[in-house]
């Protein structure tokens, strides 16, 4: 299956991140040779296998229920790019 | 003998003894790092005032007869991935280029516990993507042995920084092999645990079925040394082991009949000659010291590049979305946004396309595109690419859902080998150091240096590289050994043995 500037293109959107014409053309080859060669998993024979996710398979691993320091508003806000001491500040989500 | 030619439990003795300060210790390193770190390059910052004073702490303390921790006046410098309270963590990104970590992760809470004297930051990959270190947007590494060649990655600067001896342990991760291809490349020792071994808390994500931090030095003794610092169980991390983490004291304890594997899958064609040849003497040192040789198999092993190639981008993708310029980190000019995307909407209303100007991003989307095209390198950019389209829509099934059948059929070929013997050891890398820029036009190159070292991250196999030889142009060849889950102490058990027997450990790059 070959991968098109278009389909790139898509994927960029999804991914959140804008292309420039050259970045699209470098990205739409190099991504073609990386999916080309990942094709060969396809020659695997997984009929019977369950898929792996984690290489320690522990499930529900809780924390006691009960309340514990965690950060100040102040300091959860002093990294951010643009904070108003209440909250995050973002362009306008509806219109301009 | 200079004080930076010890090894570390050495200097550790020194210090107990009183026969060295950790002043001096620490001003001994940090005048190699003002000398040789503009060349080398391993440390992206480095704060002499704040190490010595942490030094000069600890030697009051211990003057009083307090009680200290097993790093008490040890020097140690970390990547720059783990969080540190207050302090910039960079990842080697424009992204978090000015980003301090509210607070600390465990393993730089356990390394301060420990005593250890903290001399700065080590350079690395982007966000740990990356086998060469050339993929940092902060700085350049080289590799002390050869200033022209590359000293692997993602972990080039904790690699290089413990070969030019400005520290004598530092802290890596190893997600594919970032840890082990460095450690090979730059002839020095260094270890990925059992995933889950050493607590994730605090450190940034890359991809978190595979991410594991581990410890890297110049021996196996001084790597024990360390990793007993800072693995075992943390509660903030739920994917950590709650199991005990081995007796280290026995570290220079011989395995009786030790069985080591050796696969033909690893010394399969593109395989360097010198390399087949170093660790084929390897073998046979083992072999002189009673170990015996069986012949394994790792039949699914040619497809764990490409297994690995399709689960780390797609963690990545996921791990990577945090990065919005809402949070943290970089957020590129809103009002340069905001004014581009009126002027766009304007042009395609007066070309009378309607639809087309609907279309444009919203301001907030365009602000995220933005700041992350921006901020991102071109190999994070096509790790994120490569993610999101194996975890879009259609293709879920046969990349990512795929790639997770076939990780099993790889721990399977594992768990069947550790039947059979005790460490599978094999080369770490098919080559010695390359070339700095030799590879960075061809990503697919680029991934297949990954070939033996991946494996052990899919499956979580603890593995650690060590120094085994020279090629002719004089560069260091890495020894990879492998072992059942838990089995770290089996690791540097046998690495001791080895390094008892040999001195390529112990030999130094001319800076």
């Amino acid at each position: 299956m070959s991968l098109t500037a278009a389909d790139v293109e898509k994927v960029a959107l999804l991914s959140r991140l804008m292309l420039s014409p050259e970045e699209l053309q470098s990205l739409t080859s190099e991504m073609a040779s990386i999916v080309e060669y990942v094709d060969q998993l396809a020659e695997v024979d997984t009929s019977d296998v369950e898929p792996m996710a984690h290489a320690v398979e522990m499930h529900n691993v809780t924390k006691d229920d009960a309340v514990a320091q965690s950060l100040s508003r102040e300091q959860a806000l002093a990294t951010a790019p643009k904070h108003n001491n209440e909250g995050y500040l973002v362009p306008a989500v509806l219109g301009d | 003998m200079s004080l930076t030619s010890l090894s570390a439990v050495e200097q550790s003795r020194k210090l107990q003894a009183g026969e060295v300060s950790a002043v001096d210790l620490a001003r001994a390193y940090l005048d190699r790092i003002d000398e040789h770190n503009p060349g080398v390059g391993a440390f992206l910052r480095y704060d002499a005032e704040r190490a010595l004073t942490a030094a000069r702490h600890i030697d009051e303390r211990r003057k009083a007869g307090e009680p200290l921790g097993p790093l008490a006046g040890v020097p140690v410098a970390v990547k720059d991935i783990l969080a540190e309270q207050g302090e910039r963590t960079t990842c080697a990104s424009r992204m978090l280029e000015e980003f301090r970590a509210p607070y600390d992760s465990t393993v730089i809470a356990r390394l301060k516990a420990a005593d250890a004297v903290l001399l700065g930051r080590l350079n690395m990959d982007e966000f740990a993507m990356g086998g060469s270190t050339e993929n940092s947007a902060l700085g350049k590494t080289s590799n002390p042995w050869d200033l022209k060649c590359s000293p692997g990655g993602s972990s080039g600067g904790s690699a290089a920084a413990v070969a030019a001896d400005f520290a004598p342990l530092t802290i890596g991760t190893d997600t594919g092999g970032s840890i082990r291809q460095p450690a090979a490349f730059c002839g020095i020792t260094g270890m990925k645990p059992t995933y889950g071994r050493v607590s994730r808390f605090g450190l940034v994500a890359f991809a978190s079925s595979l991410d594991q931090v581990g410890p890297m030095a110049r021996s196996a003794e001084d790597l024990a040394l360390l990793y007993g610092a800072i693995a075992g169980h943390d509660p903030q991390d739920s994917t950590s082991l709650n199991q005990p983490i081995g007796d280290l004291s026995t570290i220079s304890q011989p395995l009786k009949g030790l069985r080591i594997g050796y696969a033909k899958e690893h010394f399969a064609a593109g395989l360097d000659g010198e390399v087949d040849e170093a660790v084929r003497t390897a073998l046979k040192v083992y072999e002189a010291l009673g170990a015996t040789l069986v012949e394994v198999s790792l039949p699914h092993s040619k497809y764990a590049v490409a297994t690995y190639y399709v689960i780390a981008p797609c963690e990545a993708s996921s791990n990577l979305a945090r990065y919005d310029g809402v949070h943290y980190g970089y957020r590129s000019d809103v009002a340069k946004i905001t004014a581009e995307l009126s002027a766009q909407r304007a042009a395609l209303e007066e070309a009378g396309e309607r639809r087309a100007a609907e279309d444009l991003d919203t301001p907030l989307v365009r602000m995220y595109r933005q700041s992350r095209s921006e901020a991102f390198g071109p190999e994070v950019k096509r790790r994120i690419m490569l993610g999101t389209y194996a975890l879009s829509a259609g293709y879920y099934d046969a990349y990512y859902l795929k790639a997770l059948k076939v990780r099993r059929l790889i721990r399977q070929d594992f768990d069947k080998v550790f039947e059979q013997v005790d460490v599978l050891a094999g080369p770490t890398t098919a080559t010695p150091a390359f070339e700095l820029g030799s590879l960075v036009d061809d990503p697919l190159a680029m991934y297949l240096v990954d070939l033996y070292t991946v494996s052990a991250n899919l499956a979580g196999v603890p593995a650690m590289s060590l120094p085994c030889g020279f090629s002719k142009s004089g560069l260091p060849i890495g020894l990879q050994l492998q072992a059942k889950p838990l089995a770290e102490e089996t690791l540097l058990r046998a690495a001791y043995m080895y390094q008892n027997e040999t001195e390529w450990h112990l030999q130094r790059p001319a800076l």
